[in-house]
């Protein structure tokens, strides 16, 4: 991201009464998010660095036991390598799914002329109802008898699954509800597909290029920084992914991660470790390895992205 | 640059370009009968979900375990929401209420903490506001899952568990992702309006209160619905903080009833038409709004 702020002044100790009284002022107003941001983000991530390092149950004071929670989570978890291993594989599906459906709708919208609002707002909506609220109705849209997606599987005689109720099938109903909700996501894609000059797409009709050409010569360059965007967000998001696999799997006297553990999320193993079992040093320990990986991971497609996103020159 | 995009309204009429060149006004081509057809069938199965929520909560019990399912339920039961909101053991009406109090708290709190916040970084000069403006970009990267147990022990120890104040609290210390786009639409501004100001001998909190604000409008409003949004659909933080169930959110409160053994699925459908329909409401009014507001996500000052 570009920042465009005033440069401060080169020689901080000759600053003119007025502009130390602006500095001042400006300090006044930025308080509230450097304090807000020392409370709640500088000393808690201190503090859970620290308390990663012991074994404490909140009820009596840490332990150090150095290193043994990093090694616990590598040795003697299997439910943190499950835990991984679901949200690994939900965030590889889920995210270029929900990517190419998004820029596969904004492009449609794109090219519509008449009824956009509607067919707009009917893309969007989904992803403004809330998290339990959708998880909620997607249970019952994935019923095993009564639902109307085993419904038409039937019909077409495609067997039908017991979709949150089987192991081998509940992550992959969380992932196509996740395509339910990307709204957001095309928006950002059409506001990014309006910003290409419309003089691209004249200049290569006029040489011949057919519309798949147009797409890919054009369009997904001229679109590289906000798929970006929206694959780092996504990315993120999915690594965080709690609100449906928890609602969903402790209905009706449900285990966390239900069915066997198949949608255990690393933030679903986080909670119960901190949250239902109190291990809060090995929980701090959990939130520091998921914060090294997201850490990781965004550092990687930044990299990656010098050789295949593609700003246009300055405006 | 993003701040033109507050308020520039999204151009309609983008591929008449193409079709005014055959000079085909009202005729359809092959393409726009596919690029339709698509529009059509795909917008019907985003909306499906919904329908079918509806219609079940409108479904007497007999109705809702049929298949072919009944379309459109005979009779109509609206009675379903009134008894929804009458368990006594799940007081809806009450969750709504605490979550309006929580709303109120955090939306003023974001408004306020992030104007000023904004307009100090938009205006005013200073040693370290750079680096300061970085930081706080960086923040918006920073994975909440990070922060979950630390602020939680934080919480504990101010004793604030079971009440709403880690909900509220936070929020009067400014939210980065609004922070920034309340600066970008700042520096959009004329400064020769604060300067008039000034030589009237107006202060700070005067320019930004009768100067900044009122020429804000559409700034805030993208910050104070979204808010709204987030605030009314979050589940992880009340779920954390508010452990008795008199002190539910709709959002805790209908995870709580799907939770339930004996539940019954029209019921539910219908609390879960509850949780959505303000925001849908609000949707409605602020469509504008809410679409301008995340086009802007994507865009980089």
């Amino acid at each position: 991201m570009r920042v465009t702020a005033a440069p401060a002044p080169k020689d901080r100790n000759r600053m003119s009464p007025a502009a130390r009284r602006e500095a001042g002022i400006f300090y006044l107003t930025v308080s509230p998010w450097i304090i807000g941001f020392v409370l709640f983000t500088v000393i808690p991530m201190s503090v859970s660095l620290y308390l990663s390092f012991t074994r404490w149950n909140v009820l009596t004071p840490p332990v150090w036991i150095g290193l043994n929670n990093y090694v616990e989570m590598f040795t003697k978890d299997p439910d943190f390598y499950q835990s991984l291993k679901v949200t690994f594989l939900y965030t590889i599906t889920s995210v270029p799914l929900q990517l190419i459906i998004a820029l596969g709708l904004a492009v449609l919208l794109n090219e519509a002329t008449i009824a956009i609002g509607f067919f707009r707002t009917a893309f969007y909506i989904p992803s403004i109802v809330a998290s339990v609220a959708s998880a909620v109705l997607w249970q019952w849209i994935f019923n095993p008898r009564f639902g109307p997606v085993n419904g038409l599987l039937r019909g077409v005689g495609l067997g039908s699954p017991n979709w949150f109720n089987d192991p081998n099938y509940a992550l992959a109903a969380l992932v196509i509800m996740s395509t339910w909700g990307v709204g957001g996501q095309m928006l950002i894609f059409l506001a990014g597909l309006k910003g290409v000059p419309r003089s691209l797409y004249e200049a290569a009709e006029v040489d011949g290029a057919s519309r798949l050409t147009r797409f890919f010569k054009i369009t997904l360059p001229m679109l590289s920084p906000t798929i970006f965007f929206n694959l780092i967000m996504a990315m993120i998001g999915a690594f965080q992914t709690f609100d449906s696999a928890f609602v969903i799997s402790t209905a009706r006297a449900g285990q966390i991660g239900a069915p066997l553990k198949s949608t255990l999320f690393y933030l679903l193993h986080l909670y119960e470790e901190g949250f239902k079992f109190l291990n809060m040093g090995y929980a701090s320990a959990l939130a520091w390895f998921l914060f090294i990986i997201i850490l990781t991971v965004t550092v990687i497609i930044n990299r990656s992205s010098k050789n295949w996103v593609f700003y246009s020159g300055e405006e | 640059m993003a701040t033109e995009t507050v308020i520039a309204p999204i151009p309609t009429n983008v591929s008449r370009g193409l079709s005014n060149r055959n000079n085909r006004r009202f005729r359809f081509s092959l393409h726009d009968i596919v690029v339709y057809s698509l529009l059509i069938l795909l917008s019907l199965v985003f909306l499906f979900p919904l329908f079918w929520m509806i219609t079940s909560a409108l479904k007497p019990e007999n109705q809702i375990f049929l298949w072919p399912p009944r379309w459109i339920p005979e009779p109509l039961q609206w009675s379903n929401f009134q008894t929804a909101f009458s368990n006594p053991q799940l007081p809806f009406g009450r969750f709504i209420v605490n979550t309006l109090v929580i709303e109120l708290g955090v939306v003023t709190g974001r408004l306020i903490s992030c104007t000023l916040v904004a307009y100090g970084f938009a205006r005013l000069r200073a040693p370290g506001k750079n680096i300061l403006f970085t930081l706080l970009l960086a923040t918006l990267m920073l994975p909440r899952a990070a922060i979950l147990i630390p602020e939680y022990i934080l919480f504990n120890q101010l004793g604030w568990v079971n009440t709403i104040l880690p909900l509220v609290v936070p929020a009067w210390f400014g939210e980065a992702y609004a922070i920034f786009l309340m600066r970008q639409f700042f520096m959009t501004i004329p400064r020769e309006l604060e300067e008039a100001a000034i030589i009237d001998g107006a202060g700070t909190p005067t320019l930004i209160w009768k100067v900044i604000v009122p020429l804000s409008t559409p700034v805030l409003s993208v910050i104070a619905i979204l808010t709204f949004k987030d605030t009314w659909n979050d589940f992880l933080t009340p779920l954390l903080y508010l452990s008795e169930p008199s002190k539910y959110t709709v959002a805790v409160g209908l995870a709580y009833f799907n939770g339930q053994n004996d539940v019954k699925l029209n019921l539910l459908m219908a609390a879960s038409v509850a949780l959505m329909l303000p925001i849908l409401v609000l949707f409605a009014f602020a469509q504008r709004t809410f679409v301008e507001g995340i086009s802007l996500t994507g865009l980089k000052g």
